[in-house]
């Protein structure tokens, strides 16, 4: 069988600057993967090519058996079954939680509003926020911003679902709250594929474990590989994971 | 200076018909809301159209847009409104050269002649309040609407242009009176708005203090309605939790 995301020899440039230098890694269905790396290695970029927010200009990748970079590829469709949570939540704010919740559900999927409605008040259930359906996001804490955007990607029945540091702009309090819920989903078996620093999400419940540098991958291995023998990395992997680890 | 004020005189016969001065800047008056209305109506349109095109990654339509805007901000409204009233009629087809020269009445080819041109003026200015609104908001509603699978037009339905609009209410609004005030320019190809039945007031009357004192109120109390008709508006747009909105 092949993976539910594939990527090869992908490379990318902002005119003479090279973001990303032959990246190729796989993520299989139910796998969860965790892209490390220092600022400005590219991990944002990458994770964006998956759903093609961002082109590329080399390589291939491949969703659940689409090519992403091909032109007849229809690209809405194929971000519709990818959902994505972001560093800054992005809820539209103009929007109530529900709207959120139910908008692409009906405007992209085509679902009848009670369908939509149920299905986004049950996500919003399971992240625990069922009470504020009716309120703004501007009402929220930043915790429960990123928690709606889980539901809302949720809401969409996604394939796999991208996240790029989810909790990197929280407050650190409220960095737990949204850990478990992708915890939760990672053990109910979703795709994931996660930019993120927190190490100990990681640990928990990552399959394999990416670490990029410069624009290129690293390492790409399992995650007890990864955090077993540290002296076995890379000398950049060591330099970064010394620097993160001490907190 | 020794001057008669004489405020009876909106009440004096003009001596045509049964008509008394008062009639005139009542007609007057409907012909500025009128011309003005028509006119933002079309610059509403028609702005929003330029400015999204202005935001568009397509290139043509970009620069298609962009000299649009200079060309008529950089013509002066009177020379543009000749251009509409003179020379536009006789480069129509014969047929409609009849129609708009002997088939209409001089008040409905003068009314059509403004319209257009303050409609396509403020165009210009709308277009660029609109799209100063949509490159104000984070680059990544954009990114959070695709990866939902919204189609280009949809982000911008959906989740752009409900948040730019909210946003440049304040400037849409000058734009929205100056429409008003700019209307004024109808009196010199002879349409009978509010100006040009105050000059004539001044002329038949001699009171041409009385008749410009009137003039001024109402334009005054005409630009404090429509203010306090859009901070309705937006009173009624404001959504809690943005942009300062309560909480
Ligand atoms: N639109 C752009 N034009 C030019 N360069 C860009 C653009 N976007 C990003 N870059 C550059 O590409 C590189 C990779 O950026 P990217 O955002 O992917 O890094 P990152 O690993 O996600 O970093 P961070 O941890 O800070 O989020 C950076 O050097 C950045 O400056
Ligand atoms: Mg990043």
């Amino acid at each position: 069988m092949s993976a539910m995301i594939t990527l090869k020899n992908v490379s990318k440039w902002y005119g003479d600057f090279q973001v990303l230098t032959d990246c190729s890694t796989a993520v299989e269905k139910g796998e969860v993967v965790v892209v490390c790396g220092p600022s400005g290695s590219g991990k944002s970029t990458l994770i964006k090519t998956v759903n093609a927010l961002e082109p590329f200009q080399k390589g291939e990748i491949i969703v659940d058996g689409m090519s992403v970079g091909d032109p007849k590829t229809d690209l809405p469709k194929l971000r519709a079954r990818i959902g994505m949570v972001f560093q800054n939540f992005e809820l539209f704010p103009h929007l109530s939680i529900t709207e959120n919740l139910t908008i692409a559900q009906e405007r992209v999927l085509g679902r009848s509003k009670d369908e939509a409605r149920q299905k986004g008040l049950h996500y919003l259930d399971r992240v625990g926020l069922k009470a504020h359906a009716a309120k703004f996001p501007g009402q929220l804490s930043g915790g429960q911003q990123q928690r709606v955007a889980i539901a809302r990607a949720l809401s969409m029945d996604p394939i796999a679902m991208l996240f790029d540091e989810p909790t990197s702009a929280l407050d650190p309090e409220m960095v737990n709250e949204v850990l478990d819920v992708m915890v939760e989903l990672a053990h109910e078996g979703m795709t994931m594929m996660c930019v993120t620093h927190e190490m100990g999400f990681a640990r928990k419940v990552a399959n394999r474990v990416i670490f990029m540098d410069k624009g290129a991958i690293v390492e790409d291995c399992a995650k007890e590989e990864f955090f077993g023998d540290i002296k076995a990395r890379s000398e950049r992997a060591q330099h970064f994971l010394s620097k993160i680890l001490q907190h | 200076m020794n001057y008669n004020w004489d405020w009876n005189v909106f009440f004096k016969s003009t001596g045509i018909g049964k008509e008394i001065y008062l009639d005139w800047f009542i007609s007057g008056l409907g012909w500025t809301i009128a011309v003005a209305l028509a006119g933002w109506i079309i610059a509403l349109a028609l702005g929003s159209v330029l400015g999204v095109m202005r935001t568009l990654p397509n290139k043509w339509a970009a620069r298609i847009a962009t000299t649009y805007v200079e060309l008529f901000r950089n013509v002066p409204l009177l020379v543009q409104l000749f251009i509409w009233y003179f020379l536009v009629p006789d480069l129509l087809p014969e047929r409609a050269q009849i129609w708009f020269k002997q088939d209409l009445s001089p008040a409905t080819s003068a009314y059509l002649s403004v319209v257009v041109c303050l409609g396509l003026f403020t165009a210009a200015r709308v277009c660029e309040q609109v799209r100063t609104g949509i490159q104000a908001l984070p680059k990544g509603q954009n990114y959070a609407a695709m990866a939902m699978g919204f189609q280009q037009a949809q982000v911008y339905r959906y989740v752009l242009l409900p948040q730019a609009f909210r946003i440049i209410i304040p400037p849409l609004t000058s734009e929205f009176l100056n429409i008003f005030k700019n209307s004024s320019v109808a009196s010199l190809i002879g349409l009978m708005e509010l100006l040009a039945q105050t000059k004539q007031t001044a002329e038949f009357s001699a009171n041409l203090f009385e008749a410009f004192t009137l003039a001024t109120v109402i334009y005054f109390v005409l630009n404090m309605s429509l203010m306090k008709f859009m901070g309705w508006v937006e009173t009624r747009l404001r959504v809690p939790g943005m942009m300062g909105g309560a909480k």
